[in-house]
């Protein structure tokens, strides 16, 4: 066991009852780090391609990164990982919250569920005490009551409590894992809770977390925490507001959305509507926002305020924080924010998706408006466009009548619709509604990203590198300046040298060679934070963060007192992310696979976007199908995937 | 008795600044380790923040004397709305609950105000500058100072009764 880590996981058979307390392999931090990377390790090793996500044998893990609970300010994600029932492919969602800081207090790095329960239960993690508990009476609660309910039964505010609502009972595809002011949203695992049996896991500790060089992370702490407070004295200047600071895009803080609800699309992914933001719709947000916003909070030990308790007269209280505040608005055509606080707060109960969800419904209306959900499946259903969303979001989290088919997401609805359906579910990369954003010119970085990134959202995935050049040479000179960021003084060039327009413009500038290096940087700053639990609004996703490449390896050596130098890190980097690959392409995901929404982009490039590809799987050290090579996997120590992927016939070597 | 001027050490806290991160529990207990920094457990911090979000209650108390009974009534204040309990703003380590004891060995906990530091380290870590530090300059009685040993003995006596305590000093003498 390395320092920071608990050295056990708990092992829950829920079919049998059984619950064990096993040390963990005191080696696979040094390989994996922790979060995603032990996730995926044990995923690869125990959940072979034929499982489906609702079999029995599907894991659910709930991973603390591995420096989760050492003094490290924002090291607080909860990394869970299953199989999606949506795409087919693996999971990791991720909260922050108070969650995995607690599970590390109690003695545990993970907890792993495997089978399902034959009643619903609730799992009770005390400190070395852990039972199942009977959770009949919170059957069909809202994941926020749920969470309130258990913390009374256990009288005990300090127990922290993830949950599902109904929709996750339902197994709903978008179901989430709600906690405070967090969730796991993305990709269904809540559904995959609901299938297992688990309304809620609660879990409490008293345990000492212990890091191997004290006044060395101590020293590092305090620099970070010195940075962050410069840095909100100095945003980036030239980029849009919600790119200048840290954290997640600071939604709860700012009521300015000029830039969201004018650039991003409407409906069912849309319509841009570049007139919205006047004057008069200014003044009434920031008005219903204040009015709303009980307070802006945080995650354990974190100084960045990103969530906002919201509190509105005859609803109950809930958390929320980031784009959710609009996209319930958005979808519904809705020009009254009062709506979309209102409505997440029953969707935050139901415990759904704020991305996928609201685009299944703008979707069953588009549906409707052509004629292919003929009205039968709409009888009762308000005719103004609040009514029809609260309408719509009840019957799929209920799975009744079309919200049944609805309930799997547009994907799969699409194809059971049939009828020419398919056309509407239009914004999805492998099966997974993206975020409604439809533009003109190819970005070659971008493009990237939404062709692999493995978890299929976008924000998971980019960061560090400028989202479009800056308009003149002073600007670029002033932003390079204190980058000290960069792995390599190349990429101060790449920016340097991009222009709006002419020859080093979008879409054959930065090259492609360029754009490989780019993403790499930005995959490798996500895979560390989601392995070392750090938030992505902390490190990977924001311009000039406090964590980078520079003071990752030490800030991990003082923490669990393992080696590490730049070299070493990018190499566990590189392992997890041909883990993740391997995975994904042992459950049968291919190059076809990789591509953004048809209209993402209006202008297309189809000899540059195979180039792209091309040359990212070879830096990768992928065949030309994106599979991990012998070479590659040997060189990174993992002859166990490349003899696995052999023995299937996924590859076959000379 | 004379006047002799006195540093007060003051921690200002600010309930409407607290964004509810625990920060301060964390470092604090982190401060008290032996070697210092060297783990951290919230359940031994010297403060704690009382936590309801969906009330709006966040409150950091401060871990102050020990108490050997507990209160024998207990009130609520209700402040801008919210309800608190008596205890949510009491920084005695008290039989009535855990805070504030240690964990494995069942001892009171206290503030020092990290003894050392320029200034306590939850003030430090407190970025949302819920947490404030301040020293101010009071004029005292000088009191006659009682020696370590006579407060250690009060306590014991308070807690055993006097005569208990005689009887084992008696017997600690004739094992001497």
């Amino acid at each position: 066991m390395a320092n920071a880590e608990a050295g056990f996981n708990l092992e829950i058979d829920l079919t049998r009852g059984n619950i064990e307390r096993v040390a963990g392999d005191p080696n696979l931090a040094k390989q994996y780090l922790g979060g995603l990377g032990t996730n995926a390790k044990i995923l690869y090793e125990r959940v072979p391609p034929e499982v489906e996500p609702f079999s029995p044998e599907n894991l659910l893990i709930f991973g603390t990164g591995l420096l989760t609970g050492t003094p490290l300010p924002s090291c607080n994600r909860t990394v869970i990982s299953t199989i999606s029932p949506q795409t087919n492919l693996m999971a990791y969602s991720m909260m922050g919250g108070f969650w995995a800081p607690e599970l590390k207090y109690a003695g545990y790095d993970k907890v792993i569920f495997r089978g399902k329960s034959p009643e619903l239960i609730y799992v009770w993690i005390n400190g070395d005490k852990v039972e199942l508990r009977d959770a009949s009476h919170l059957k069909g609660k809202g994941a926020v009551e749920t969470q309130e309910l258990i913390k009374k039964e256990l009288q005990d505010p300090n127990v922290q409590v993830c949950a599902i609502g109904l929709a996750g009972e339902n197994r709903v595809f978008t179901a989430s894992i709600e906690q405070g002011r967090s969730s796991a949203s993305r990709l269904g695992i809540g559904a995959v809770m609901g299938d297992k049996g688990i309304k809620a896991v609660a879990v409490r500790g008293k345990k000492d977390v212990n890091v191997a060089r004290p006044l060395e992370l101590l020293q590092l702490c305090h620099e970070v925490l010195q940075y962050v407070k410069d840095r909100e004295d100095k945003p980036v200047p030239n980029v849009m507001p919600i790119l200048a600071g840290l954290g997640s895009p600071q939604e709860m803080l700012h009521t300015d959305e000029k830039w969201h609800t004018e650039n991003f699309s409407w409906g069912n992914s849309r319509e841009r509507r570049k007139d919205f933001w006047t004057k008069e719709v200014e003044e009434k947000w920031k008005v219903v926002q204040e009015n709303a916003r009980t307070r802006l909070i945080s995650c354990y030990n974190c100084p960045m305020k990103c969530g906002a308790i919201i509190s509105l007269p005859g609803m109950s209280t809930y958390m929320m924080k980031c784009f959710t505040k609009l996209t319930y608005n958005m979808a519904a055509f809705v020009d009254d924010l009062e709506f979309g606080f209102r409505i997440a707060q029953r969707a935050t109960e139901y415990g759904v998706d704020g991305f996928s969800t609201p685009q299944i419904m703008a979707f069953a209306f588009e549906l409707r408006e052509a004629g292919i959900l003929g009205e039968e499946h709409f009888e009762g259903c308000p005719d103004d466009n609040e009514g029809k969303f609260y309408w719509i979001l009840d019957r799929i989290v209920r799975r009744e009548g079309i919200g049944d088919i609805l309930a799997d997401g547009t994907h799969w609805a699409a194809l059971k619709i049939g009828n020419g359906a398919d056309a509407y579910a239009h914004n999805n990369i492998k099966k997974h509604e993206q975020l409604p954003l439809k533009l003109g010119m190819l970005n070659p970085i971008y493009y990237l990203m939404y062709c692999t990134g493995e978890k299929c959202n976008i924000t998971q995935i980019e960061g560090q590198f400028p989202q479009a050049p800056f308009a003149t040479m002073e600007e670029r000179e002033e932003f390079v300046k204190d980058w000290v960021h960069v792995p390599d003084e190349k990429f101060k060039k790449y920016v340097l040298d991009w222009e709006m327009r002419g020859e080093n413009s979008n879409p054959y500038y930065p090259t492609v060679d360029m754009s490989v290096d780019v993403v790499d940087w930005q995959e490798m700053m996500h895979y560390i934070d989601d392995a070392v639990g750090m938030c992505a609004g902390m490190s990977s996703f924001p311009l000039k963060p406090p964590y980078h490449i520079h003071n990752y390896p030490l800030i991990i050596s003082a923490a669990t007192g393992m080696e590490m130098d730049e070299e070493g890190l990018k190499k566990i980097y590189r392992r997890i992310r041909n883990l993740v690959r391997a995975f994904n392409i042992r459950r049968g995901l291919t190059r076809a696979d990789e591509k953004p929404p048809e209209d993402h982009w209006r202008k297309r490039f189809p000899e540059l976007e195979e180039q792209l590809l091309d040359a990212y799987y070879k830096f990768k050290g992928w065949n030309n199908q994106g599979i991990p090579t012998k070479e590659t996997l040997l060189e990174l120590g993992m002859g166990y995937v490349s003899e696995d992927l052999e023995k299937r016939g996924i590859l076959s070597y000379e | 008795m004379s006047k002799a001027k006195k540093k007060v050490k003051v921690i200002k806290i600010d309930v409407d600044k607290c964004n509810g991160c625990r920060a301060c529990e964390l470092i604090c207990s982190s401060f008290h380790a032996t070697p210092k920094y060297s783990s951290n457990n919230p359940e031994r911090s010297r403060v704690r923040v009382i936590r309801d979000p969906l009330k709006d209650i966040y409150l950091p108390v401060y871990a102050g004397e020990y108490t050997p009974a507990e209160c024998a009534g207990r009130n609520k204040y209700v402040l801008d709305g919210r309800e608190y309990s008596e205890c949510d703003t009491c920084r005695a380590s008290c039989p009535s609950r855990t805070l504030f004891t240690e964990p494995d060995s069942g001892l009171p906990l206290k503030c020092d105000m990290c003894d050392g530091e320029d200034e306590p380290m939850c003030v430090k870590w407190c970025l949302s500058k819920a947490l404030t530090y301040e020293e101010r300059e009071e004029e005292r009685e000088e009191e006659p100072k009682i020696g370590e040993m006579e407060i250690g003995l009060e306590a014991l006596v308070n807690r055993h009764g006097m005569q208990k305590v005689m009887d084992t000093i008696a017997r600690l003498s004739k094992k001497g």
